[in-house]
């Protein structure tokens, strides 16, 4: 408590003087990486990382049973994992609040922009593909949300659909169909609100001395596809305004790397 | 979020609404005895019950901050609340998710900060749902928080807010929020004009989303006198001076057990 109170002086003080810690501009993201297929045993998998912080994302295909609203439908699945080894506040167990947010909110940004059509999961009768994604958080340094979308996009991008066996009505997992089909790329920005300043893609000690945050997902064509404000804070409309603004043009930035 | 019915026709909606119509909306404070604050909304087919207790006792106790009062936030639908199957009690994650944000929304609005060490619960349950139920419920706790005495800058407004067949439209019923292109719950502070809550899903262009916020605003003037009336009528039921030939009734408790004569 007592370090928090120290950090979040300290970032708040830097930043009315227009600085942050790490020497970025408000609106600058840390660097940032991808490298796809780095688990072989997953169908799809990518490990992001903006500054320190990692997220690994695996993806999974299953035989499901559709949803009976749904029946000629495959389903997707998003999960997140917040794992001891990324923070020391982290501990095993059921998932809590944030990680369930996280969770929710990269899966609606999928799902809104439909970039797996879960008609194409469709196999037959009672039977589709679900499309398993799931987050692990590897190393918590900031910006949890932006990080895993990435991971989640890069890892559906590299994806491969196993065959199904329709006498034996299992996959085939060392045969593949082909890569996954995908209608567009979405990424998420996030935005956390400091002392009235508005700052893009917090570090830790940033995202303890934040008041509130928004996070925009959006995608190709200057769309905007989720968004959640989180946080105490209160923001205006126009503030939200200005939000997107930035939200679309480093979207596209984003959608570049992944 | 594919449009296979009409959602619109003839520039009216689905049960006959025009596109910045609220439906019936109805609140009533107080309606608990044991719960410190308490509300009951009726909005459309919603049916959504809050209820306050006030800052009290830290449990479990290392979640006490010093600083501040810590509130929590809980929002839950009864298993017979929906038109589908019979729902799982207990959080899932869409429930602990709205808890999240609904938190957040009362974090703001309360004065947490002149209450340290202590816990400030509120609670929605969701007993019949029709769409906008998280919007009905945290409008309803605002009322409750109001009625229980706990200190909030102002009280707050939700509404849902949409795009069905094109068209930005405000309070999305059940059937809208399925079939519909998008919506995006909106709980907003007419006082400080700040959104406290903001969830959205569906693709939005930066022009739809500015309509829906000024759809909001426009929506949440209205909410807001309900939510006022509400208080109203609940501070005149408690402070009811007697009517005419009202003759004070001895407390039976003093009168048979202890035998004390009653002035």
């Amino acid at each position: 408590m007592i370090l928090d109170e120290i950090r979040e002086a300290y970032v708040k003080d830097l930043l009315t003087k227009g600085k942050r810690a790490d020497g970025r501009g408000m609106l600058d993201y840390r660097e940032i990486r991808i490298e796809k297929g780095i688990i072989a045993n997953a169908e799809g998998s990518a490990l992001a990382s903006i500054g320190d912080t990692k997220v690994l994302a695996g993806i999974k295909f299953d035989i499901v049973e559709p949803f009976k609203d749904k029946p000629e439908e495959g389903t997707i699945v998003v999960n997140s994992e917040f794992s001891p080894v990324a923070h020391p506040e982290f501990s095993a167990g059921p998932p809590n609040e944030y990680s369930i947010e996280l969770a929710r909110v990269v899966d609606r940004g999928l799902r809104s922009a439909e970039v797996v059509d879960p008609k194409k999961l469709f196999i037959q009768e009672g039977k589709a593909l679900g499309v398993f994604i799931d987050l692990y958080t590897l190393d918590n340094c900031g910006n949890l949300i932006d990080t895993a979308a990435l991971a989640a996009m890069a890892a559906l991008k590299c994806a491969r659909v196993p065959k199904y066996d329709a006498e034996k009505q299992q996959l085939l997992r060392e045969d593949f169909v082909g890569p996954l089909e995908l209608a567009r790329t979405v990424v998420t920005c996030s935005f956390e609100k400091i002392d009235g300043k508005t700052i893009i893609d917090a570090s830790g000690e940033e995202e303890i001395a934040s008041y509130g945050r928004v996070t925009i997902a959006t995608c190709d064509g200057e769309m905007v596809c989720a968004a959640q404000k989180s946080g105490a804070a209160g923001f205006t409309a126009d503030e939200i305004m200005g939000i997107i603004d930035v939200a679309i043009a480093k979207g596209n930035e984003l959608r570049q790397k992944v | 979020m594919n449009e296979n019915i009409q959602l619109i026709k003839d520039g009216k909606r689905i049960d006959g609404r025009a596109f910045n119509e609220l439906r019936e909306l109805k609140i009533t404070a107080g309606v608990l005895k044991k719960a410190d604050g308490s509300a009951f909304i009726e909005w459309g087919k919603n049916k959504v019950l809050a209820a306050v207790y006030r800052p009290r006792e830290v449990l479990p106790k290392h979640l006490t901050n010093p600083y501040k009062a810590i509130v929590n936030c809980r929002y839950a639908m009864a298993p017979f609340s929906s038109t589908e199957e019979h729902g799982r009690s207990g959080p899932n994650r869409r429930s602990v998710e709205i808890g999240k944000v609904a938190k957040h929304v009362f974090e703001n609005a309360i004065l947490i900060k002149s209450f340290p060490n202590t816990m400030i619960d509120v609670h929605m349950e969701v007993l019949q749902s029709d769409g906008g139920t998280r919007v009905a419920g945290i409008t309803a706790a605002s009322v409750a928080l109001a009625d229980a005495g706990v200190p909030i800058k102002d009280l707050v407004c939700g509404v849902s807010v949409g795009k069905i067949g094109g068209e930005i439209v405000v309070d999305l019923n059940k059937e809208e929020d399925n079939q519909g292109s998008g919506d995006m719950p909106i709980v907003l502070s007419l006082r400080s004009g700040e959104v406290l809550l903001w969830q959205m899903d569906g693709m939005f262009t930066k022009e739809e989303i500015r309509k829906c916020f000024d759809k909001a605003f426009e929506a949440a003037t209205k909410i807001r006198e309900i939510q006022e009336a509400a208080l109203k009528a609940r501070c005149e039921a408690v402070y009811q001076t007697p009517e005419e030939g009202y003759e004070a009734k001895p407390d039976k408790f003093t009168d048979e057990n202890k035998g004390i004569e009653v002035v």
